[in-house]
């Protein structure tokens, strides 16, 4: 399928998912798909790096909060413009605040995507466990930034009072059902760009490097060049993905934000699902994600973790390459290539 | 008299204290077939690396077809026409045998779009390569379906794949059978008819001895000898120290 028929298709699937979200009535749905939806983005970007071309990032909670905590400082220079926009720049930007949360989400993938280069020149000289080591060592440091940083609330964080809702295209939607679409929009787009580079010149250069760099280079892939793209989308999409959570959430503060469940989630999900195939993140995250919201609701949300270890043991122990490496196995088993 | 495709002058290379290569001068002419001989640990293989910008030399410098190597990625040399084999091979074993050619196709020969992949004349020139390496029935198979030299012989399409000037086949006749071997040879003259330089790494004397037109020789990372195989074989110094007395 073209890529262009594939994102249309995507974008159809998620108008289906709406609507009936909206005809179920409960908010509750938009509460917790908002949360599966979230982890559908960021399994997505954690698989461009670690998927595709094999760096395993152990960074994510640290780009989504790049993505968070670039909302509330522009959150805040919003509702304080004619504070923090003084000087004739500052009344030139005046007008644009405050920001609406689709124009946070594309400010929060740039700032989350130069941090994502940035971080890509430094550490992709290195290889294996040494990256994943410097890719926690990025969330420590980012985390200690921001618990000393008063202007975003530092260590005792940072309210957001959201509307009660808005009107989009002539539909009133409540600012959860907002969110939510605003999260289905990003999935959509995260999954065609994973697509897009999995069919392309630019994914049989990522899957080089995911099998033998050296063998790579001599084939003429320009390996740095290409895992500096790789940090620079997953980190961008990690960053769109933590952008509107401080409306969902309404107060937001470092040691959540930084959390493990972000880490440990968006590894375990393509790790679950498969990671060579943009479906893989996506069937993980909807499993993960939808038992995650079922046992918080059923049992408790302290078991949310133990789940995902759970699972990912058992899949590491029978089945290594995830859901898809087990249909690819079976068509194998019967003659498909 | 034609200028040199590869120019290597005074390089040397060392491992900590260890010497791998010193003073190594070699020139190879356009079209020639040169065998590379050695005895384990003499810095072959550490020379094409060199050569082929996988490890960078201390000293001296690389020359391809008039412009200077040293400090090129590998990518860059492969993109300039120089390319590899390796000792032992690596294929890309999450895709499949054509992508596995595809790969230098799409990053060496046809560098368009980031986001261009499959146009029908890549799918083409895959299954000629593999048509002419003798892989065309297993084109969707993976690499790990492959026998020992299926798998050699992939690894020499790939390198051919990005249409080399130089192509340097790093023991590709290691571990197979008298007519594994024959077919590698027939494999690497049909190559050098077609203008392709060829150096040819090799332990296996009969397969180099029929292959090269020249013969150099390391030993412990010094070229001790470099000339036609039939005076170079019989050179004391290489009989002292590669074939033994």
């Amino acid at each position: 399928m073209r890529p262009w028929k594939f994102s249309l298709l995507t974008l159809a699937a998620g108008a289906v998912v709406f609507a009936l979200a909206l005809a179920a009535r409960s908010d509750y749905l938009f509460f917790a798909g908002y949360v599966v939806l979230q982890f559908i983005v960021l399994a997505t970007a954690w698989n461009i790096l670690g998927g595709y071309c094999g760096y395993v990032n152990f960074g994510t909670a640290a780009f989504f909060a790049i993505g968070t905590y670039t909302t509330v400082a522009l959150h805040k220079i919003g509702t304080n413009s004619g504070r923090y926009l003084s000087g004739t720049a500052g009344e030139l930007l005046q007008p644009l605040f405050p920001l609406s949360v689709p124009t946070l989400v594309i400010l929060s993938g740039v700032v989350a995507g130069v941090i994502g280069l940035g971080m890509g020149y430094l550490t992709l000289r290195l290889r294996g466990v040494f990256f994943a080591i410097a890719t926690l060592a990025l969330a420590v440091v980012l985390q200690t930034l921001v618990i000393n940083w008063d202007f975003v609330g530092g260590s005792r964080g940072a309210y957001i009072i959201r509307d009660e809702g808005l009107a989009v295209a002539g539909f009133k939607l409540g600012y959860i059902q907002y969110l939510f679409a605003i999260m289905l929009l990003l999935a959509a787009v995260a999954l065609s760009v994973a697509r897009l580079i999995e069919g392309s010149r630019l994914g049989y250069g990522f899957a080089t490097i995911r099998d033998d760099e050296t063998a790579a280079e001599a084939a003429g892939v320009p390996t740095l060049r290409l895992k500096l793209i790789a940090t620079t989308i997953s980190g961008a999409f990690m960053g769109m993905a933590g952008a509107p959570y401080p409306y969902y959430i309404g107060y937001v503060e470092p040691a959540g934000t930084f959390g493990l469940p972000y880490a440990v989630n968006s590894v375990a999900m393509p790790m679950i699902g498969g990671t060579t195939s943009w479906a893989g993140p996506l069937i993980g995250a909807m499993l993960l994600g939808s038992m995650q919201q079922i046992a918080t609701v059923t049992i408790s949300s302290a078991v949310n973790l133990l789940l995902v270890g759970v699972l990912l043991v058992v899949f590491v122990v029978i089945a290594p390459n995830g859901i898809i490496g087990l249909v690819l196995d079976w068509r194998r088993s019967r003659g498909k290539p | 008299m034609t200028a040199p495709l590869l120019e290597v002058k005074g390089l040397a290379k060392r491992f900590g204290g260890f010497v791998a290569l010193e003073g190594i001068d070699l020139d190879v002419a356009p079209g020639e077939r040169l065998g590379l001989i050695g005895p384990n640990g003499s810095g072959k293989s550490t020379l094409v690396n060199c050569v082929c910008g996988t490890l960078y030399n201390e000293m001296g410098t690389v020359r391809f077809a008039g412009q200077a190597l040293d400090g090129l990625p590998a990518h860059q040399r492969t993109h300039m026409g120089l390319a590899r084999s390796f000792q032992l091979p690596r294929p890309f074993v999450s895709l499949s045998v054509a992508d596995n050619l595809r790969v230098p196709l799409l990053y060496t020969v046809r560098r368009r779009s980031l986001l261009i992949s499959s146009p029908a004349d890549l799918d083409e020139r895959c299954f000629e390569l593999l048509q002419q390496v003798g892989l065309d029935g297993k084109a969707r198979r993976r690499p790990s379906d492959l026998t020992q030299v299926e798998m050699r012989k992939l690894e020499l399409a790939r390198a051919i794949a990005a249409e080399p000037k130089l192509l340097i086949a790093d023991e590709a006749m290691a571990g197979l059978s008298h007519s594994e071997i024959e077919d590698i040879i027939a494999l690497l003259m049909r190559l050098n008819a077609q203008g392709i330089t060829i150096i040819l790494i090799e332990h296996i004397m009969r397969a180099v001895m029929s292959f090269s037109q020249r013969l150099a020789v390391l030993v412990s990372g010094r070229k001790v000898a470099d000339g036609k195989p039939e005076d170079v074989v019989n050179n004391p110094e290489v009989v002292r120290a590669y074939l033994g007395q």
